[in-house]
């Protein structure tokens, strides 16, 4: 029999199992990743977004999603809050009302491609690639349809086919991953007349935007959405109002999603390594209890037993005693007697022997 | 569910046949639609609710409420508790049937549920709290399968195979035991990722202890409730021990019940104190939070303690039945109310009366086997010439 290589190993996967989770979590628990290097990104700068939705136009374009209810180009649909659904990758949204004066701030929501994806994290079939050249990218073809990627999403972006009956895939942004493999733009940054949307390296993003910043300090909010965000996301945000008020949540802080549930995952090596250990000394102990309990019990009868026995012992011997010295009292008293008789015999005879032997017999009968 | 219910063979018109009939038709109807027209077609799910009562309940409470598997073997086969012996069988069947429902509920649930076993034969996702739920439930399953074998071997008369696993009968308990901790606690462990969709209150890094320990409680508070009930409809059933030791059993497991509730209050009130959330208290979650913390396990925990002390069975059955009340509560505050607290009303979930039908079908069916199992097999009594086991 010849085991290859690949099937040895792939042995020693299924064994150590458990290992695997641990180590993955150790890993994920360091958490020292700061993102590919070199990898791409887009600045969204909302105060340069005009709201004119050529962007979802082209992002429907490009991935061949389904012709929308309301033609791009109308933009009452501005008027509502929308979210990412099956059929749209990417929606504007409008921000402020014209009342108090300021004017409306637009502003484009997709898959964020965190650096350390909730989504990427969550999947327990790992459909979930975050791609060194910075799209998280989704694979369909190992799917179960959970969902668990939604919980997760701290950005609520991933969506999914409801109405699919047997194939539903989950649907998101892939920052058009397969146009950046043609040496193409994403579709929205391509279309977008304003320069709301920079495509680049991130490293630069961050650059450009600082320099925004610093250029323009009365215009812009002093913070880069995305830098640090969930450990930090591959879109960066800058804003001319605090980003709460443009629908971006400012209370997720910076940690990366894996991290929140390496602790958890960490444990399980601690269970299946003392569970074992503290269960069978558990059951070690209980059971020597019992038998201890049985022994002592055991023990107690049988001294019961011996009690019993020595009492009854002593009672027989005492009885024995007792006997003994009633016979020896009674063998001394038939003596006695004996002896007394056999005086008065000897008595009688010798009065006999003076006179007539008659008159004793008639005394004694009397 | 009435007497005449639990006579074995013939199928009899009594209510509760009736009932059952009509749930199964129904939830046959529901289950064509799910699998023709999607979840779209029969649930109240969306992109910002991907979860509903398939999970928070046939899920979620699911498995909590079937903990009293390895929490009855545990204390009987690793504790050495010999005299709750008559209370493992009743125990493991429904635990065994609990679990199993909660994979087929899962089928309803999931997108693609043939895929089920992709994430141990095609990709393994390790770094996702949801592959360890899925494979500690999964090879659960097959321990509770292993350990419910007996029964129907009795039943079958397969006396050589049933003395090989009554000998595994150790090593299956420490196995569960194990696999329960595991994915008890890694059920609460699936939220520790969305820190800003559930409310503070509830979220804690304390989850996966919250949920193991309180799946200890619904294990053995379900122990009582069955037993309750089955006193009700299986009484002819039960032999000379089980009847004996069921007054036990109520007592013991009440007085375990109470201690374990006062650890898990202690524990939730060092949680808020820990994530300092104390000023949420005074809020309209903060309220319904105290209602859960005061009503649902404080309260059942001084009944529980009460009821052990007068040594009064009916208190502590009340007391079971409303913890089991309280765990439902708590998983689905948990997964549903909640959750997603930061959404407008307008984006929040409420059921569909379609994912009900599929809900209370599933657990009918439970109950139906659960009937058909121990109208049959040897759960409630020694089956003759099988005295070896203990």
């Amino acid at each position: 029999m010849t085991i290859s290589r690949r099937k040895f190993l792939g042995w020693l996967g299924a064994a150590g199992l458990g290992t695997t989770v641990g180590s993955s979590a150790r890993a994920a628990a360091k958490g020292e990743f700061s993102g590919f290097p070199d990898s791409f990104g887009v600045l969204h700068d909302t105060s340069l977004c005009i709201g004119c939705r050529l962007c979802e136009k082209a992002c429907n374009e490009v991935n061949e999603l389904p012709k929308p209810d309301r033609p791009f180009d109308d933009l009452q649909v501005l008027e509502e809050r929308r979210r990412t659904s099956a059929g749209n990758y990417t929606v504007v949204n409008k921000y402020g009302t014209p009342a108090n004066g300021t004017p409306p701030i637009f502003r484009k929501n997709q898959c964020n491609h965190c650096l350390e994806p909730a989504c990427a994290s969550a999947c327990f079939v790992r459909a979930f690639t975050k791609t060194p050249k910075g799209p998280v990218t989704y694979d369909a073809s190992v799917c179960v349809g959970c969902r668990y990627c939604m919980i997760a999403c701290p950005f609520e972006i991933p969506t999914y086919e409801y109405d699919e009956a047997l194939s539903p895939r989950i649907q998101k942004c892939t920052l058009c991953a397969p146009r950046l493999e043609k040496g193409l733009l994403p579709g929205c940054v391509d279309i977008c007349p304003t320069e709301a949307l920079s495509f680049g390296i991130r490293e630069n993003l961050l650059k450009i935007a600082r320099e925004r910043i610093r250029k323009f300090p009365d215009r812009y909010v002093p913070h880069i959405y995305g830098e640090h965000e969930m450990g930090g996301t591959s879109w960066l945000y800058l804003s001319t109002e605090p980003f709460n008020e443009i629908g971006l949540r400012e209370d997720l802080g910076t940690t990366p999603a894996p991290t929140l549930t390496a602790g958890a995952l960490g444990s399980v090596p601690v269970i299946v390594g003392l569970w074992p250990v503290l269960l069978t000394g558990i059951y070690a102990i209980s059971k020597r209890k019992d038998k201890i309990a049985a022994e002592e019990q055991a023990g107690a009868v049988a001294l019961a037993a011996e009690q019993a026995r020595a009492e009854s012992k002593a009672e027989l011997d005492k009885a024995l005693e007792q006997a003994k010295k009633e016979q020896e009292a009674m063998v001394k008293m038939a003596v006695k007697k004996a002896l007394e008789e056999a005086e008065e015999k000897q008595k009688a005879e010798a009065e006999g022997d003076a006179g007539d032997s008659g008159p004793s017999e008639e005394t004694d009968k009397a | 569910m009435s007497n005449e219910g639990t006579t074995a063979g013939k199928f009899q018109m009594t209510p509760f046949n009736m009932v059952a009939g009509v749930i199964v038709i129904l939830g046959v109807i529901v289950t064509i639609l799910r699998f023709t027209g999607g979840l779209g077609a029969v649930t109240n799910l969306t992109d910002y609710n991907p979860w509903g009562i398939w999970i928070g309940f046939d899920l979620l409470v699911g498995v909590a409420l079937s903990a009293g598997g390895f929490v009855t073997s545990a204390a009987v086969y690793i504790f050495g508790l010999k005299k709750y012996h008559s209370a493992v069988r009743p125990a493991i069947l429904t635990a065994f049937l609990g679990y199993a429902l909660v994979v087929l509920a899962l089928h309803y649930d999931v997108g693609r549920p043939w895929r089920l076993p992709y994430p141990f034969i095609v990709q393994q996702g390790t770094s996702s709290v949801l592959f360890e739920v899925g494979a500690c439930v999964a090879l659960y399953l097959t321990v509770l399968f292993i350990e419910w074998s007996p029964t129907a071997m009795e039943w079958l008369g397969l006396k050589k195979i049933r003395g090989i696993v009554i000998k595994l009968t150790l090593l299956l308990t420490i196995f569960g035991v194990i696999l329960s901790t595991l994915h008890q606690s890694s059920l609460g462990a699936l939220f520790l990722i969305a820190p800003s969709k559930l409310h503070p209150l509830w979220y804690s890094k304390y989850i996966p202890i919250y949920f193991f320990v309180s799946a200890v409680i619904a294990g053995l508070s379900m122990v009582i409730f069955e037993s309750t009930l089955s006193h009700r409809y299986f009484h002819d059933k039960m032999d000379e021990t089980h009847l004996a030791e069921s007054r036990g059993v109520t007592l013991g497991f009440g007085k375990a019940a109470a201690y374990t509730l006062a650890g898990y209050f202690l524990l939730k009130v060092i949680g808020v104190a820990a994530d300092n959330d104390w000023h949420y208290l005074a809020t309209g979650y903060g309220a319904w939070f105290l209602v859960e913390l005061l009503g649902f396990i404080a309260l059942p925990c001084f009944v529980y303690a009460v009821g052990v002390r007068e040594k009064n069975t009916t208190l502590i059955r009340w007391a079971a039945a409303w913890t089991v009340l309280g765990i439902i509560l708590n998983r689905f505050n948990i997964s549903l109310i909640a959750f997603n607290y930061h959404l407008p009303a307008s984006e929040r979930y409420f059921p569909h009366w379609m994912e009900v039908v599929i809900s209370v079908f599933i657990v009918t069916l439970g109950l139906v086997l659960f009937r058909f199992i121990a109208t049959r097999m040897p759960i409630f009594y020694e089956a003759a010439g099988y005295d070896d086991a203990h």
